[in-house]
């Protein structure tokens, strides 16, 4: 059982604040480190893998500080997010010569074993060049997992990878994080994080936006306000009634200079008001004609989280 | 020394078509001696040169001014440069090794290949000329390994701490040693080329003034210059690859 502890850390280059003081317990199991491109997710990973030391604050594994200590890589495993490997050699040979850089006592069973994991035993003779991203991916994550490690960081393991080989490997860190293993794991995306994480780390402009459970983030993804535009039949009876709705805050009927107009609408609750919405203009005999989400970036909807 | 850093630095040093590549270079030596040899046999005139000057003036201004450096900036730099900018590096680094053995290990590795391309190729060419393992063949092999050494360590450590190595190296041995090197006579000091020269200059012994061959510093002083260079270059290597940043994204 190993942890992963943040205190205080921040990390700049120069002017740039690539993340702000974040303080972060990663325990047994498997946590998803969630945030848009940019949120210093990777800047994190490279400080918990040691390569990277923090401007301010301290990163250890269980008490031990994590930068410039080679010492650490034999309890943690690391799959980089660059795609680049030693593509001359065979998927077997590079990562035998992984378990043979770990000094392991028998390096061919651990890369037999490894290989085996990620079900890459038919693909093992071929070049790495051969392979195609996906397998690569899979080959990354044997070496990282050659030795046994007691932690795991994945820097965006999900990138490029097709549904059967996603869901392979969510198999495979939950039956890992199942283990005791403290796995740690980035992504830009909530499905993705939402569906293997038991813990969520929002990062966003690199600073600690929440944390928590899966349904905990999500409620505060969905319950957030959001931004509706709608046309109807009747634009100012719709927007009366609206207003009267305890999932919305905020109407605006907007009227443009030819007379057309339409409702803005600014809603507390999503899932409350999507579904009040139909059953609110059936009952005022209002017809919609356009129901239309304002455009929300992922971005924006991390920002909430941030500015909350 | 780690053999499997060992192992994969060689293979992906001379994997593929880079082998060909190194290959060129020594070919076309071995070709200009073979060639000179050939007019020997034809020619009184050139068989005397070849006795006087022209070997030692063509393993000098090809073998050691032109081949090593080369070899030196490809082997060096390519022993680490290319893991580096791909950022496949972080293999060897996300292991329990020391970093100082990482980098002593590539050196080696590099050291075999300027050996197997600059070296011996200077060595057979010196005896294609002479026609003998004579004081001449010995005395430049001699130098153009020391020459080999320098330039693999400098190199190495340019491809550690900058991603422009190969350009600096290029601009530090095109045009420092031989351009400036030949115009400013104090520049000479300050060159792996005039080093490995003042090795040759004592191997030859009488030899060298016969040839003409003078060297800008002493022998000692060269052969100082070449293992404080190297030793330095790679033990600064190694601390540096301590603190190798892998990407600069946020």
């Amino acid at each position: 059982m190993s942890t992963v502890e943040l205190h205080k850390v921040s990390r700049w280059y120069g002017n740039v604040v690539a993340v702000n003081d974040v303080t972060m317990h990663l325990g047994p199991g498997v946590t998803g480190l969630l945030g848009p491109n940019g949120a210093g997710k990777s800047t994190l990973i490279n400080m918990m893998a040691g390569f990277l030391a923090p401007s301010a604050g301290t990163v250890t594994l269980d008490g031990r500080p994590l930068y410039r200590d080679p010492e650490i890589y034999r309890e943690v495993g690391l799959v980089p997010e660059r795609e680049e490997m030693y593509d001359a050699v065979s998927g077997w040979r590079f990562v035998l010569a992984n378990a043979k850089l770990h000094k392991l006592p028998d390096p061919e069973d651990a890369a037999r074993r490894a290989i085996a994991t990620v079900e890459m035993a038919q693909a093992q003779a071929r070049d790495i060049r051969t392979y195609s991203k996906g397998m690569k991916q899979r080959i990354k994550m044997a070496t990282a997992i050659v030795h046994d490690p007691q932690v795991l960081l994945l820097d965006e393991p999900f990138n490029g990878m097709d549904p059967r080989q996603r869901l392979h490997l969510m198999e495979l860190l939950h039956r890992l994080g199942d283990e005791g293993r403290t796995i740690l794991f980035s992504s830009h995306i909530l499905e993705e994080v939402e569906q293997i994480a038991g813990r969520i780390e929002v990062m966003v402009s690199g600073r600690h936006a929440a944390s928590g459970d899966f349904r905990e983030i999500r409620r505060l993804m969905t319950q957030r306000p959001h931004q509706f535009t709608i046309r109807s039949s009747d634009d100012r009876a719709l927007a009366s009634a609206i207003i009267a709705e305890p999932s919305t805050s905020g109407v605006e009927l907007v009227v443009d200079a030819s007379g057309g107009s339409v409702v803005q609408i600014q809603a507390t609750d999503y899932s409350a008001f999507i579904h009040a919405l139909p059953q609110l203009t059936s009952r005022h005999g209002i017809r919609l004609l356009e129901v239309r989400p304002a455009d929300e970036s992922l971005e924006s909807v991390f920002s909430y989280l941030v500015a909350r | 020394m780690n053999a499997t850093v060992a192992a994969l630095t060689s293979r992906s040093l001379l994997g593929r078509n880079r082998t060909l590549v190194l290959l060129l270079l020594p070919l076309a030596l071995l070709a200009l001696c073979v060639l000179a040899r050939v007019l020997a046999g034809l020619d009184a005139d050139i068989e005397r040169e070849l006795d006087g000057s022209l070997a030692p003036d063509l393993l000098g201004s090809f073998g050691i001014a032109t081949l090593m450096p080369l070899l030196g900036l490809i082997a060096g730099t390519g022993s680490i440069g290319p893991e580096i900018d791909e950022g496949s590096i972080v293999y060897l680094l996300a292991k329990p090794l020391n970093r100082h053995t990482i980098v002593v290990t590539k050196l080696l590795v590099a050291i075999g290949v300027v050996t197997a391309f600059g070296v011996l190729p200077i060595a057979v060419a010196g005896i294609v000329l002479t026609g003998e393992v004579g004081t001449v063949t010995l005395a430049f092999a001699a130098g153009a390994f020391g020459a080999g050494v320098a330039y693999s360590a400098l190199f190495l450590l340019l491809a550690v701490i900058t991603r422009n190595a190969v350009v600096i190296g290029l601009i530090y041995a095109l045009i420092w040693e031989s351009l400036v090197g030949a115009v400013v006579p104090g520049a000479q000091t300050l060159s792996v080329q005039q080093w490995s020269l003042a090795v040759v200059q004592r191997s030859l012994g009488d030899e060298a003034e016969r040839v003409g061959l003078e060297a800008a510093v002493g022998f000692g002083t060269g052969l100082v210059l070449l293992a404080v260079v190297s030793v330095i270059a790679t033990v600064y290597a190694g601390k540096r690859l301590q603190t190798l940043r892998l990407n600069d994204e946020t």
